[in-house]
């Protein structure tokens, strides 16, 4: 790379015959907006940060929360998120290696690797509706306890252990069984509990199929889990996901404090924290960053196609690519923030 | 018309044309740049699934060891990806230092109010 190493006196950078930045406009003017967008996102991030820093009770962790692949049932923590991550690296370097072919006039290699990081950007696209689709369903669902108590749980090397639970501590379900049981809520006509006393006219009464009709107050679950998002590590010991049954896990389901119920997570209520913030954070950093990927996706295919049709040919350079590429890289760099605040730390 | 903003004898300005050669030497940096930024990613990964998260002081390194890869990832991105490494040194500071200002600044109030909100919680509880 020849010319930044070269110093220039003072005259000829601020003279006034020649831009002292060495860039044409467009471009330092790409460079002035994402730093005012990096300040936007670094803003967000931030506010997360006071958000999580001003709360005493337990954060969920992401490696507990981000655990799911599409098709394949366990326990694989992060390595969705860390796919996202990958594919999104990729294609800020197939967009690179477009700009490095924009500076050699290859048109064939423009169009390639353009090419390719619009299939990144889809790809990352889908990934991230996957994602989401998956937080908002959640996995089970859990609800508050009305009052503190003692159990015993299990841990999963078999070894019981004595829990204080406070009241308000999160308990949760199976995902097989808060799946029934939320169907039941919303579809299985029978009157849920809470609302037997103003329900009981007759009218929710019939049920839409027979085979659906599913009786609430029937259904109580085998197992319930502890520490289901919140790591606990103490003493040594491993009490994540502690499994409640017997007695004391109908002493539980018993103890649920009314209207915390929560599966998955939306604008209202979520299963995995106390805080409400964490999910609403989630919605809005990961969706607003997921909406700039979006327009660098359509921004790419326009360009995409104006190399097609040969405009860069005709205007003899191709910096546009240079400059969609800034932005493209920085929405990976963001993602790499993301990732970071969101999912590791 | 003539165009006033045109810059000549740059790396990256309009009318630099990269030869062959030099497009290798510079596939190249960019290669071994993602086969970085990859391996840092996987260390990350790896850290964030194995270590035990016990608020004690192995963990608090840990996360500051992850805000560190973090910051490195993010400078080859903006330094080589972004090419800012290879714009004049007034371009570079005209775009990094304001931002690292504000946003240094805005961590260290934020956080510093947020832990104080904390406490206050825990008194008031």
């Amino acid at each position: 790379m020849a010319g930044h190493t070269q110093q220039l006196s003072k005259d000829d950078l601020w003279g006034g015959n020649s831009s002292p930045f060495g860039v044409t406009y467009g471009k330092m003017m790409m460079w002035y907006f994402l730093v005012s967008d990096a300040l936007t996102f670094g803003g967000l991030l931030t506010a997360y940060g006071v958000i999580r820093h001003s709360s005493s009770d337990p954060w969920p962790v992401g490696e507990q929360v981000f655990e799911a692949l599409p098709f394949i049932h366990g326990s694989y923590p992060l390595m969705y998120v860390a796919l996202m991550t990958f594919i999104l690296i990729i294609s800020s370097v197939t967009m690179v290696l477009a700009v490095e072919a924009g500076h050699r006039k290859d048109k064939t290699g423009v169009i390639k690797w353009l090419g390719y990081t619009i299939i990144g950007g889809f790809f990352f696209l889908g990934s991230q509706a996957w994602e989401w689709s998956h937080f908002i369903h959640g996995s089970g669902g859990g609800f508050q306890l009305a009052t503190p108590m003692t159990v015993t749980a299990e841990m999963e090397s078999g070894e019981k252990v004595q829990m204080n639970l406070p009241a308000g501590s999160w308990v949760h379900m199976e995902a097989e069984f808060g799946h029934a049981y939320e169907h039941a809520m919303e579809g299985g006509h029978a009157a849920p509990a809470e609302h037997a006393e103003h329900g009981g006219h007759g009218e929710h009464a019939a049920p839409a199929a027979e085979e659906h009709h599913v009786n609430i107050a029937d259904l109580k679950p085998a197992k319930l889990i502890l520490n289901k998002y919140t790591l606990e590590h103490k003493d040594g010991k491993d009490l994540r996901k502690l499994s409640v049954s017997g007695e004391d896990c109908e002493k539980l389901w018993a103890a649920q404090a009314e209207g915390t119920m929560a599966f998955g997570a939306n604008l209202h209520k979520n299963e995995y924290a106390v805080q409400q913030q964490y999910s609403n954070f989630f919605f809005f950093v990961t969706g607003f960053h997921g909406f700039h990927v979006f327009s660098g996706v359509v921004i790419n295919i326009i360009v995409w196609l104006m190399a097609i049709g040969g405009e860069f040919e005709r205007r003899g350079h191709y910096e546009t690519i240079e400059k969609i590429g800034l932005y493209w890289h920085f929405v990976d760099l963001v993602w790499v923030f993301v990732f970071t605040f969101f999912y590791l730390v | 018309m003539e165009r006033d903003d045109l810059i000549v004898n740059d790396s990256y300005a309009l009318n630099a044309t990269h030869t062959e050669e030099e497009g290798k030497k510079i596939r190249k940096k960019l290669y071994n740049v993602t086969i970085l930024l990859t391996v840092i990613t996987i260390i990350e990964v790896f850290m964030g699934v194995a270590f035990k998260r016990n608020g004690t002081f192995a963990w608090e390194t840990i996360k500051l060891g992850f805000i560190v890869l973090t910051a490195v990832k993010a400078a080859y991105i903006v330094l080589v990806f972004m090419h800012l490494g290879d714009e004049r040194k007034n371009l570079k500071y005209v775009v990094l230092l304001p931002y690292a200002l504000f946003i240094m600044y805005l961590i260290f109030i934020g956080l510093y109010e947020g832990l104080a909100v904390q406490e206050m919680n825990n008194v008031w509880r």
